[in-house]
């Protein structure tokens, strides 16, 4: 079932991006940062980690999903290490994606030639 | 638009908005809907998938989210190298641009074009044009959040 709800969940947020995009004087900038803003603030209230639950990649692969990694981690290290967490727990639980986009990016931007 | 603001232009200027209003192409709202719903759908199906394989091997779901994210952020970069993905991005607009896929992209398509300006303020700091507010605005947030939950609940 996760399957089903991984294409209907991921495509309807892609739906909600597309129609703020078309329908105010915003770039795709900032509706990324709108949604990842908010992918943090439903994570906050526990709202997304239910929609991770159901709809798995569906909500972890959209940009949401990235914010609601960055609280789910802070979440956790308070947990662990106190308020200390607040600082080092978002970067964490996101390392491996940031890290990888950076060096995957970086040798893409090497490797490959732009087609003019 | 307030009411004031719009007493302040002068006729002329009103002119020209109205006119400027009717040239701009209307943008197929309901077309670029559902092209958004199939690309973004089936990229976020290919993610699940990769994760449904991560999972065949012994991790839970919740172990496997970081690995699958870092399989689509690498297709990401590579197909944007290969420069099929900024076809993904035409055709589907946030459908291709919102999945981890199309924030990849974002890093790697400006890191590309502006390589002639060289590896530190070319790729270096290009590839960083969308990735660095989204960083910023999701740590901010993230941050945010996480010490209110704490003030509240005492754990974050």
């Amino acid at each position: 079932m996760t399957f089903l709800w991984a294409f209907v969940i991921g495509g309807l947020l892609c739906v909600m991006a597309q129609l703020i995009l078309d329908l105010f004087p915003v770039t795709p900038a900032h509706v990324l940062v709108l949604f990842v803003v908010l992918g943090a603030l439903f994570g906050g209230v526990g709202l997304y980690g239910k929609l991770v639950n159901f709809a798995g990649a569906g909500a972890t692969v959209p940009l949401p999903g990235f914010g609601y990694t960055l609280v789910s981690g802070i979440g956790e290290a308070v947990k662990i290490k106190g308020v200390l967490g607040l600082l080092t727990g978002g970067l964490t639980a996101a390392a491996g994606g940031i890290k990888a986009a950076v060096l995957f990016g970086l040798a893409a931007a090497l490797i490959f030639k732009p087609k003019t | 638009m307030g009411k004031e603001g719009a007493r302040q232009l002068t006729q002329e200027m009103q002119d020209y908005q109205t006119m400027a209003n009717q040239m701009r192409p209307k943008k197929p709202l309901l077309k670029n809907a559902v092209t958004a719903f199939f690309v973004g759908g089936i990229i976020c199906e290919v993610g699940q998938g990769v994760q449904w394989f991560f999972m065949q091997h012994g991790m839970t779901a919740k172990e496997a989210t970081s690995p699958t994210t870092v399989v689509m952020i690498g297709v990401g970069a590579l197909l944007t190298g290969l420069g099929w993905y900024d076809r993904v991005v035409k055709r589907g607009g946030m459908g291709g641009s919102l999945p981890i896929t199309g924030f990849s992209n974002a890093m790697v398509a400006p890191a590309m074009e502006y390589r002639p300006e060289g590896l530190i303020l070319g790729v270096g700091a290009k590839l960083f044009t969308v990735a660095g507010p989204v960083l910023t605005y999701g740590l901010a947030a993230a941050f945010v959040v996480g010490l209110v939950r704490y003030l509240i609940t005492g754990v974050a």
